[in-house]
């Protein structure tokens, strides 16, 4: 369990830290939302994991850590605004600069930027 | 008065609230009006705070009556009531400049300002490193939407960077906390500094990435090379009561560290003693050395003075790396100084780039400004002040920072490095000086008047250099007493947890 767990929280961390590093800002936004994912499950994980523990004593026969559970509740919500800020943001943006990269336009000349597209997809 | 430390944090946000609500929802006038009253009051509680904490030593307030280390204690010792009372005097003048027009430019520009005030108090205040973060996101979320107050397009760019940055930052951050608490059980700074020398051995080099993590969260914040290139661009686009706000906010990042690495991997923290000085000495010089580049190539004032921001971090983060009393107590001064002599500086380029027309604030000749006299005088202080200066505090600041590193071998690094990037912002704020009230090409033709409320605000921000170098004695005896009792581990925990520190 253990094993599978650390794989997903990395697979998540590195999705989101290749995508937050990409220039248009809608992959960035999927890369925030991934590492606040990934973040929410270590944090979830640093109480250790248990199976059939209960995080109220006296309900089952091993108990669980309940403070990340709290701690997680509380990033979750704040992950969850911020996310909604920043989708907001970049669609601010994108009206502003007239452009979704995240410097406002490509880095490259207009004849590049149209093959630059297609790289960053 | 039992209730007195979480004051400074219920204030500003009740007024928040209460200024989203009719009846002062609808009238900015009356909005300014509550907005200072409540600001006054915070200043004078924050006054409270500091004396009581000062003649009867470290206050808690343990929320909801929960002990710690499990329940949230705030803790108002020296250090924390020292920044609260700062943030409130820089807050006070920076809201005194928008209520002479600023605050009209955008929606909700107070009832933000107010939470962003309760989010810094409250990061000076807490006892928790979870808390911590919480009211990190608080002031960060309402310093992103101050930061496009007004609008513009260069406003979105820089926001845009800026948001992204942060909130990979606290990404990092709750990883880092996930790994603290992890090996250490605990999130209490207080115990999690008594248990941190008590562990295993695989279990101090997770610590120890958490640590550093938490370093690289906190340099994020403070501005810190190689992590400080938004800085420029994003307080030189703010409005200028935000940005002189602003001027505090890199000072969080520098009071976190000094609170996580001194406290919790401090000198009595075992294996895990000073893990973040090898890394802060370098690049703390570094920071200092890019901030005296930037200095002497900004193309304009205000970000010239976002550059001496860099500056002063990097003064700061030299004299943190030192860690000893006397470097931490210069470092409080200096900061005291910097942070509202900044703050003034942002709001004098507002005053000039409103004076000047098309040029604004940028270094090339246009017509003659108007009201040359008091701005010319006001810029005259604040350039002295910054550059360090005698007589005023910048001087004195200096000269506690320089005599801190005497008589140790790392004076071959402090001293010439401070003194170039002195004389590196000598040279770009006489430039600036010159240029903008001295070469002109045609007399000006319309004067835009100054509201009087700007200069109340500019002089009140002033008024504390020469302030701080005629109190000099009590100001620099009271840094000393945080700067032990910061350092005094043993009894910061003894103060919390009694019979904790064993």
């Amino acid at each position: 369990m253990e094993a599978i767990y650390a794989f997903c929280v990395g697979i998540l961390t590195t999705c989101g830290f290749f995508l937050v590093l990409r220039g248009r800002t809608f992959t960035v936004v999927i890369g925030l939302t991934m590492l606040s994912y990934a973040v929410n499950l270590f944090l979830f994980a640093s109480g250790r994991l248990k199976v059939d523990g209960a995080a109220v004593l006296g309900q089952s026969a091993e108990y669980s850590d309940p403070l990340p559970q709290a701690l997680v509740l509380t990033a979750i919500v704040i992950g969850f605004a911020m996310t909604a800020f920043v989708v907001i943001l970049a669609m601010r943006s994108r009206a502003d600069q007239g452009d979704d990269h995240v410097d406002g336009q490509a880095p490259s000349s207009n004849s590049e930027s149209n093959a630059a597209d297609k790289r960053n997809g | 008065m039992q209730h007195l430390p979480i004051l400074p944090i219920l204030f500003p946000m009740l007024a928040a609230v209460f200024m989203l609500l009719p009846p002062l929802c609808k009238s900015t006038e009356r909005q300014r009006v509550f907005a200072v009253t409540m600001m006054i009051i915070i200043v004078i509680t924050s006054v409270l705070l500091l004396l009581t904490s000062h003649q009867e030593g470290t206050q808690m307030y343990i929320l909801g009556g929960w002990q710690p280390p499990f329940g949230i204690a705030l803790v108002a010792d020296r250090l924390s009531t020292m920044m609260v009372l700062l943030t409130s005097v820089l807050s006070l003048g920076a809201l005194l400049y928008a209520c002479a027009g600023d605050d009209k430019t955008g929606m909700y520009f107070h009832p933000l300002f107010m939470f962003q005030v309760m989010g810094i108090n409250g990061a000076f205040l807490t006892g928790d490193i979870f808390n911590l973060f919480v009211f990190f996101e608080i002031l960060l979320i309402a310093s992103y939407a101050l930061l496009i107050h007004g609008g513009g397009k260069q406003k979105t760019k820089a926001n845009v960077h800026y948001v992204i940055l942060n909130l990979v930052g606290s990404s990092i951050f709750l990883f880092a906390l996930g790994i603290l608490y992890g090996t250490i059980g605990s999130l209490n700074i207080a115990d999690m500094a008594s248990k941190v020398r008590l562990l295993g051995e695989h279990e101090q080099s997770l610590a120890k990435v958490g640590g550093l993590l938490l370093l690289v969260v906190f340099s994020l914040k403070a501005a810190m090379l190689p992590l400080n290139f938004w800085l420029p661009k994003t307080y030189a686009v703010a409005s200028a009561p935000v940005a002189a706000l602003f001027a505090i906010m890199t000072k969080v990042g520098i009071y976190s560290i000094l609170r996580v690495h001194t406290v919790i991997f401090g000198e009595d923290a075992g294996a895990l003693a000073s893990i973040a000085i090898p890394w802060l000495w370098p690049l703390a010089i570094l920071t200092l050395i890019i901030g005296a580049i930037g200095v002497l190539a900004s193309p304009n004032l205000r970000l010239t003075v976002a550059n001496l921001v860099i500056i002063s971090v990097g003064t700061l983060l030299i004299a943190l790396a030192m860690q000893r009393e006397s470097a931490t107590s210069a470092a409080l001064y200096y900061m005291l100084h910097t942070t509202l002599v900044t703050g003034a500086l942002f709001l004098i380029a507002d005053l000039i780039s409103k004076q000047r027309g098309q040029a604004e604030d940028r270094y090339v000749v246009s017509r003659k400004i108007t009201h040359g006299k008091i701005l010319g005088i006001a810029f005259f202080i604040s350039a002295l002040t910054v550059v360090g200066m005698p007589p005023l505090s910048g001087f004195l600041g200096k000269v506690l920072i320089l005599q801190a590193a005497e008589g140790f071998t790392e004076i071959a690094w402090v001293w010439p490095v401070i003194l170039i990037a002195g004389v590196a912002s000598l040279i770009a704020i006489s430039r600036a000086g010159t240029t903008i009230f001295w070469r002109y090409s045609k007399e000006s033709t319309n004067s835009e008047p100054i509201h009087p409320m700007k200069i109340m605000a500019v002089v009140l921000l002033l008024s504390a250099s020469p302030l701080l170098v005629v109190f000099g004695g009590p100001v620099t005896d009271f840094t000393h007493q945080a700067a032990v009792q910061l350092h005094d581990t043993a009894q910061s925990v003894d103060a919390l947890i009694p019979g904790g520190n064993k």
